[in-house]
Protein backbone atom coordinates (compact mmCIF):
# COMPACT_ATOMS: atom_id res chain seq x y z
CA UNK A 1 0.00 0.00 0.00
CA UNK A 2 2.96 2.25 0.45
CA UNK A 3 2.97 5.04 -2.12
CA UNK A 4 6.19 5.17 -4.00
CA UNK A 5 8.11 8.36 -3.61
CA UNK A 6 8.83 10.11 -6.86
CA UNK A 7 12.39 10.94 -6.02
CA UNK A 8 15.34 10.28 -3.87
CA UNK A 9 16.39 13.37 -1.92
CA UNK A 10 18.30 15.35 -4.53
CA UNK A 11 21.31 17.28 -3.31
CA UNK A 12 22.04 20.42 -5.35
CA UNK A 13 25.76 21.12 -5.31
CA UNK A 14 27.86 24.28 -4.94
CA UNK A 15 28.55 24.47 -8.68
CA UNK A 16 24.89 25.12 -9.49
CA UNK A 17 24.63 27.67 -6.67
CA UNK A 18 27.68 29.60 -7.88
CA UNK A 19 26.31 29.76 -11.44
CA UNK A 20 22.94 31.01 -10.16
CA UNK A 21 24.65 33.56 -7.89
CA UNK A 22 26.57 34.94 -10.88
CA UNK A 23 23.41 34.99 -13.02
CA UNK A 24 21.53 36.90 -10.29
CA UNK A 25 24.36 39.44 -9.92
CA UNK A 26 24.45 39.85 -13.70
CA UNK A 27 20.67 40.38 -13.70
CA UNK A 28 21.02 43.03 -10.99
CA UNK A 29 23.72 44.82 -12.98
CA UNK A 30 21.61 44.66 -16.15
CA UNK A 31 18.47 46.01 -14.52
CA UNK A 32 20.32 48.93 -12.91
CA UNK A 33 22.03 49.70 -16.24
CA UNK A 34 18.68 49.53 -18.07
CA UNK A 35 17.16 51.98 -15.56
CA UNK A 36 19.66 54.62 -16.74
CA UNK A 37 18.42 54.34 -20.34
CA UNK A 38 15.55 56.40 -21.65
CA UNK A 39 13.08 53.75 -22.83
CA UNK A 40 9.71 55.32 -22.07
CA UNK A 41 7.07 52.68 -21.32
CA UNK A 42 9.67 49.91 -21.74
CA UNK A 43 11.56 50.86 -18.58
CA UNK A 44 9.07 49.17 -16.21
CA UNK A 45 8.56 46.27 -18.64
CA UNK A 46 12.29 45.52 -18.76
CA UNK A 47 12.74 45.97 -15.00
CA UNK A 48 9.87 43.57 -14.27
CA UNK A 49 11.03 41.07 -16.90
CA UNK A 50 14.52 40.94 -15.35
CA UNK A 51 13.07 40.74 -11.82
CA UNK A 52 10.85 37.84 -12.89
CA UNK A 53 13.77 36.04 -14.53
CA UNK A 54 15.77 36.42 -11.31
CA UNK A 55 12.80 35.21 -9.23
CA UNK A 56 12.38 32.13 -11.47
CA UNK A 57 16.09 31.28 -11.07
CA UNK A 58 15.79 31.56 -7.29
CA UNK A 59 12.64 29.41 -7.20
CA UNK A 60 13.99 26.70 -9.52
CA UNK A 61 17.51 26.35 -8.13
CA UNK A 62 17.94 27.96 -4.69
CA UNK A 63 14.50 26.72 -3.67
CA UNK A 64 15.04 23.36 -5.42
CA UNK A 65 11.68 23.36 -7.22
CA UNK A 66 13.36 21.99 -10.36
CA UNK A 67 14.31 18.90 -8.32
CA UNK A 68 11.12 18.67 -6.26
CA UNK A 69 8.13 16.35 -6.36
CA UNK A 70 5.29 16.95 -8.81
CA UNK A 71 3.15 17.92 -5.83
CA UNK A 72 5.49 20.78 -4.95
CA UNK A 73 5.75 21.91 -8.57
CA UNK A 74 1.97 21.92 -8.94
CA UNK A 75 1.56 23.78 -5.63
CA UNK A 76 4.00 26.52 -6.59
CA UNK A 77 2.59 26.88 -10.08
CA UNK A 78 -1.06 26.95 -9.01
CA UNK A 79 -0.32 29.43 -6.22
CA UNK A 80 1.40 31.87 -8.56
CA UNK A 81 -1.29 31.34 -11.19
CA UNK A 82 -3.95 32.12 -8.56
CA UNK A 83 -2.08 35.30 -7.62
CA UNK A 84 -2.02 36.39 -11.27
CA UNK A 85 -5.76 35.67 -11.59
CA UNK A 86 -6.47 37.81 -8.53
CA UNK A 87 -4.31 40.68 -9.73
CA UNK A 88 -5.86 40.63 -13.24
CA UNK A 89 -9.40 40.57 -11.86
CA UNK A 90 -8.65 43.48 -9.51
CA UNK A 91 -7.08 45.50 -12.31
CA UNK A 92 -9.91 44.62 -14.72
CA UNK A 93 -12.34 45.96 -12.13
CA UNK A 94 -10.46 49.24 -11.67
CA UNK A 95 -9.85 49.76 -15.37
CA UNK A 96 -13.50 49.18 -16.26
CA UNK A 97 -14.83 51.63 -13.67
CA UNK A 98 -14.17 55.25 -14.58
CA UNK A 99 -10.44 54.75 -15.15
CA UNK A 100 -8.81 58.17 -15.51
CA UNK A 101 -11.57 60.20 -13.88
CA UNK A 102 -10.50 60.22 -10.25
CA UNK B 1 -4.44 -5.22 3.06
CA UNK B 2 -5.87 -4.43 6.49
CA UNK B 3 -4.14 -7.61 7.67
CA UNK B 4 -0.81 -6.35 6.38
CA UNK B 5 -1.36 -3.00 8.01
CA UNK B 6 -2.28 -4.69 11.25
CA UNK B 7 0.80 -6.90 11.09
CA UNK B 8 3.00 -3.90 10.34
CA UNK B 9 1.38 -2.06 13.20
CA UNK B 10 1.93 -4.98 15.56
CA UNK B 11 5.52 -5.23 14.42
CA UNK B 12 6.07 -1.56 15.07
CA UNK B 13 4.38 -1.77 18.46
CA UNK B 14 6.54 -4.66 19.54
CA UNK B 15 9.62 -2.92 18.17
CA UNK B 16 8.65 0.17 20.15
CA UNK B 17 8.19 -1.94 23.24
CA UNK B 18 11.65 -3.39 22.67
CA UNK B 19 13.03 0.11 22.18
CA UNK B 20 11.50 1.29 25.40
CA UNK B 21 13.20 -1.61 27.09
CA UNK B 22 16.48 -0.56 25.50
CA UNK B 23 15.82 3.12 26.02
CA UNK B 24 16.25 3.94 22.34
CA UNK B 25 14.60 3.79 18.94
CA UNK B 26 16.31 1.15 16.91
CA UNK B 27 14.16 0.54 13.86
CA UNK B 28 14.03 4.13 12.55
CA UNK B 29 15.79 7.47 13.01
CA UNK B 30 14.51 9.32 16.06
CA UNK B 31 13.49 12.31 13.93
CA UNK B 32 10.98 10.25 11.94
CA UNK B 33 7.56 10.95 13.45
CA UNK B 34 5.39 7.89 13.90
CA UNK B 35 2.57 9.11 11.68
CA UNK B 36 4.86 9.07 8.63
CA UNK B 37 5.76 5.98 6.66
CA UNK B 38 9.29 7.03 5.82
CA UNK B 39 11.79 9.83 6.13
CA UNK B 40 11.16 10.75 2.47
CA UNK B 41 7.42 11.01 3.03
CA UNK B 42 8.01 13.19 6.09
CA UNK B 43 10.39 15.45 4.16
CA UNK B 44 7.98 15.79 1.21
CA UNK B 45 5.11 16.59 3.56
CA UNK B 46 6.94 19.35 5.42
CA UNK B 47 8.21 20.74 2.11
CA UNK B 48 4.63 20.87 0.81
CA UNK B 49 3.44 22.57 4.01
CA UNK B 50 6.23 25.15 3.82
CA UNK B 51 5.22 26.02 0.26
CA UNK B 52 1.59 26.42 1.32
CA UNK B 53 2.78 28.89 3.97
CA UNK B 54 4.87 30.74 1.39
CA UNK B 55 1.84 30.99 -0.91
CA UNK B 56 -0.09 32.76 1.86
CA UNK B 57 2.89 35.12 2.02
CA UNK B 58 2.69 35.65 -1.75
CA UNK B 59 -0.96 36.68 -1.32
CA UNK B 60 -0.07 38.94 1.60
CA UNK B 61 2.66 40.84 -0.25
CA UNK B 62 0.57 40.55 -3.43
CA UNK B 63 -2.08 42.78 -1.88
CA UNK B 64 0.55 45.44 -1.20
CA UNK B 65 2.00 45.13 -4.71
CA UNK B 66 -1.48 45.48 -6.23
CA UNK B 67 -2.20 48.59 -4.16
CA UNK B 68 1.12 50.03 -5.32
CA UNK B 69 0.31 49.25 -8.96
CA UNK B 70 -3.10 50.94 -8.83
CA UNK B 71 -2.00 54.02 -6.88
CA UNK B 72 1.03 54.45 -9.10
CA UNK B 73 -1.27 54.66 -12.11
CA UNK B 74 -3.65 57.03 -10.34
CA UNK B 75 -1.12 59.46 -8.93
CA UNK B 76 1.67 58.88 -11.42
CA UNK B 77 3.54 62.24 -11.08
CA UNK B 78 3.54 61.95 -7.28
CA UNK B 79 4.86 58.39 -7.43
CA UNK B 80 7.61 59.36 -9.85
CA UNK B 81 8.67 62.27 -7.63
CA UNK B 82 8.52 60.03 -4.55
CA UNK B 83 10.62 57.37 -6.24
CA UNK B 84 13.28 59.96 -7.13
CA UNK B 85 13.89 60.39 -3.40
CA UNK B 86 15.27 56.84 -3.18
CA UNK B 87 18.97 56.26 -3.64
CA UNK B 88 19.67 53.69 -6.37
CA UNK B 89 23.18 53.07 -4.98
CA UNK B 90 21.87 51.95 -1.60
CA UNK B 91 19.14 49.94 -3.30
CA UNK B 92 21.61 48.16 -5.59
CA UNK B 93 23.99 47.48 -2.73
CA UNK B 94 21.18 45.97 -0.66
CA UNK B 95 20.09 43.80 -3.60
CA UNK B 96 23.64 42.46 -3.93
CA UNK B 97 23.84 41.86 -0.15
CA UNK B 98 20.56 39.96 -0.14
CA UNK B 99 21.44 37.86 -3.19
CA UNK B 100 24.77 37.00 -1.53
CA UNK B 101 22.91 35.99 1.63
CA UNK B 102 20.60 33.75 -0.42
CA UNK B 103 23.71 32.12 -1.89
CA UNK B 104 25.28 31.51 1.55
CA UNK B 105 21.94 30.11 2.75
CA UNK B 106 21.76 27.73 -0.23
CA UNK B 107 25.33 26.65 0.54
CA UNK B 108 24.25 26.12 4.15
CA UNK B 109 21.58 23.68 2.99
CA UNK B 110 24.20 21.85 0.96
CA UNK B 111 26.53 21.69 4.00
CA UNK B 112 23.70 20.25 6.11
CA UNK B 113 22.89 17.66 3.45
CA UNK B 114 26.51 16.62 3.14
CA UNK B 115 26.98 16.69 6.94
CA UNK B 116 29.59 19.46 7.16
CA UNK B 117 29.05 20.94 10.60
CA UNK B 118 31.70 23.66 10.41
CA UNK B 119 30.67 24.60 6.87
CA UNK B 120 27.04 24.83 7.95
CA UNK B 121 27.92 27.09 10.89
CA UNK B 122 30.03 29.31 8.63
CA UNK B 123 27.25 29.59 6.02
CA UNK B 124 24.56 30.31 8.60
CA UNK B 125 26.78 32.91 10.28
CA UNK B 126 27.52 34.63 6.95
CA UNK B 127 23.78 34.67 6.15
CA UNK B 128 23.16 36.14 9.60
CA UNK B 129 25.76 38.89 9.09
CA UNK B 130 24.58 39.72 5.57
CA UNK B 131 21.01 39.96 6.91
CA UNK B 132 22.21 42.48 9.49
CA UNK B 133 24.11 44.45 6.82
CA UNK B 134 20.89 44.65 4.80
CA UNK B 135 18.98 45.98 7.80
CA UNK B 136 21.80 48.44 8.55
CA UNK B 137 21.61 49.91 5.04
CA UNK B 138 17.83 50.02 5.31
CA UNK B 139 18.21 51.96 8.57
CA UNK B 140 20.44 54.54 6.85
CA UNK B 141 17.78 54.97 4.17
CA UNK B 142 14.95 55.23 6.71
CA UNK B 143 16.94 57.78 8.70
CA UNK B 144 17.31 59.95 5.62
CA UNK B 145 13.52 59.84 5.08
CA UNK B 146 13.05 60.79 8.72
CA UNK B 147 15.37 63.78 8.45
CA UNK B 148 13.68 65.04 5.28
CA UNK B 149 10.20 64.66 6.86
CA UNK B 150 9.18 62.02 4.35
CA UNK B 151 7.66 59.66 6.92
CA UNK B 152 3.86 59.71 6.42
CA UNK B 153 1.88 61.02 9.36
CA UNK B 154 4.93 62.31 11.26
CA UNK B 155 5.34 66.00 10.32
CA UNK B 156 5.24 65.03 6.66
CA UNK B 157 6.64 67.78 4.46
CA UNK B 158 5.72 68.44 0.81
CA UNK B 159 8.57 70.88 0.30
CA UNK B 160 10.77 68.57 -1.83
CA UNK B 161 7.83 68.13 -4.21
CA UNK B 162 6.21 71.57 -4.38
CA UNK B 163 9.63 73.26 -4.50
CA UNK B 164 12.11 70.72 -5.96
CA UNK B 165 15.00 73.20 -5.92
CA UNK B 166 14.85 73.23 -2.13
CA UNK B 167 16.20 69.65 -2.37
CA UNK B 168 19.38 70.29 -4.43
CA UNK B 169 20.83 66.76 -4.28
CA UNK B 170 17.74 65.24 -5.86
CA UNK B 171 17.14 68.21 -8.15
CA UNK B 172 20.54 68.13 -9.80
CA UNK B 173 20.02 64.46 -10.68
CA UNK B 174 16.42 64.52 -11.91
CA UNK B 175 15.43 68.18 -12.57
CA UNK B 176 11.88 67.46 -11.42
CA UNK B 177 9.22 70.07 -12.10
CA UNK B 178 7.26 71.37 -9.11
CA UNK B 179 4.04 69.48 -8.39
CA UNK B 180 0.75 71.22 -7.63
CA UNK B 181 -0.01 70.88 -3.91
CA UNK B 182 -2.95 68.48 -4.45
CA UNK B 183 -0.73 66.13 -6.48
CA UNK B 184 2.26 66.66 -4.17
CA UNK B 185 0.28 65.48 -1.18
CA UNK B 186 -0.16 62.10 -2.89
CA UNK B 187 3.57 61.51 -2.42
CA UNK B 188 2.49 60.63 1.12
CA UNK B 189 0.71 57.59 -0.37
CA UNK B 190 3.91 56.65 -2.17
CA UNK B 191 5.85 56.78 1.09
CA UNK B 192 3.08 54.98 2.99
CA UNK B 193 3.38 52.10 0.54
CA UNK B 194 7.19 52.39 0.57
CA UNK B 195 7.28 52.02 4.35
CA UNK B 196 4.55 49.36 4.43
CA UNK B 197 6.29 47.19 1.83
CA UNK B 198 9.92 47.63 2.86
CA UNK B 199 8.85 47.58 6.52
CA UNK B 200 7.01 44.25 6.19
CA UNK B 201 9.97 42.95 4.24
CA UNK B 202 12.34 44.14 6.98
CA UNK B 203 10.13 42.48 9.62
CA UNK B 204 10.49 39.21 7.71
CA UNK B 205 14.25 39.73 7.71
CA UNK B 206 14.29 40.39 11.47
CA UNK B 207 12.29 37.20 12.13
CA UNK B 208 14.62 35.31 9.78
CA UNK B 209 17.72 36.64 11.54
CA UNK B 210 16.25 35.55 14.88
CA UNK B 211 15.68 32.02 13.55
CA UNK B 212 19.21 32.03 12.07
CA UNK B 213 20.65 32.80 15.51
CA UNK B 214 18.70 29.86 16.93
CA UNK B 215 19.91 27.61 14.09
CA UNK B 216 23.56 28.61 14.55
CA UNK B 217 23.24 27.72 18.24
CA UNK B 218 21.68 24.35 17.40
CA UNK B 219 24.05 23.65 14.50
CA UNK B 220 26.98 24.01 16.89
CA UNK B 221 25.64 20.96 18.72
CA UNK B 222 25.42 19.10 15.39
CA UNK B 223 21.63 19.27 15.16
CA UNK B 224 21.32 19.48 11.37
CA UNK B 225 24.32 17.47 10.26
CA UNK B 226 23.16 14.01 11.29
CA UNK B 227 20.74 13.40 8.40
CA UNK B 228 17.78 15.53 9.47
CA UNK B 229 17.99 18.66 7.34
CA UNK B 230 14.29 19.59 7.09
CA UNK B 231 14.51 22.64 9.36
CA UNK B 232 17.49 24.15 7.53
CA UNK B 233 15.94 23.35 4.16
CA UNK B 234 12.57 24.93 4.96
CA UNK B 235 14.17 27.96 6.56
CA UNK B 236 16.15 28.29 3.32
CA UNK B 237 12.86 28.42 1.40
CA UNK B 238 11.68 31.23 3.67
CA UNK B 239 14.91 33.17 3.27
CA UNK B 240 14.90 32.84 -0.53
CA UNK B 241 11.27 33.92 -0.60
CA UNK B 242 12.18 37.10 1.28
CA UNK B 243 14.95 37.62 -1.29
CA UNK B 244 12.42 37.35 -4.15
CA UNK B 245 10.16 39.94 -2.51
CA UNK B 246 13.12 42.33 -2.38
CA UNK B 247 13.99 41.70 -6.04
CA UNK B 248 10.51 43.01 -6.94
CA UNK B 249 10.58 45.84 -4.38
CA UNK B 250 13.90 47.03 -5.80
CA UNK B 251 12.53 47.08 -9.35
CA UNK B 252 9.20 48.70 -8.47
CA UNK B 253 10.26 51.25 -5.86
CA UNK B 254 13.74 52.24 -7.03
CA UNK B 255 14.11 51.57 -10.74
CA UNK B 256 11.02 51.96 -12.89
CA UNK B 257 10.42 55.71 -12.39
CA UNK B 258 13.91 57.06 -12.92
CA UNK B 259 13.25 58.62 -16.33
CA UNK B 260 9.69 59.83 -16.06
Amino acid sequence: MKETNEHEHHIVGPGVYVVILLALLLGTGLTVWASFLELGPWNPVIALAIATTKAILVVLFFMHVKYSTKLTKLTVFSGIFMFLVLISMTLADYISRAWGSW
Amino acid sequence: MPDNAAIAHDARESANAADKANGAHLEHPDYLRHHFESVEQQADTTNFAMWLFLLTEVMFFGGLFTAYLIYRNWYYPAFVAGSHQLDVVWGTLNTVVLIASSFTMAMGVWCAETRRRRGLMLCLSLTFVLGLVFLGIKTIEYHEKWEKHHVPGLHYSLRSFTDPQSDPEIFKEYHDKALMPDMARHTEIYFSLYFAMTGMHALHMIIGIGILAFMIYRAKAGAYTSGHVTFVENFGLYWHFVDIIWIYLFALLYLISRHQ
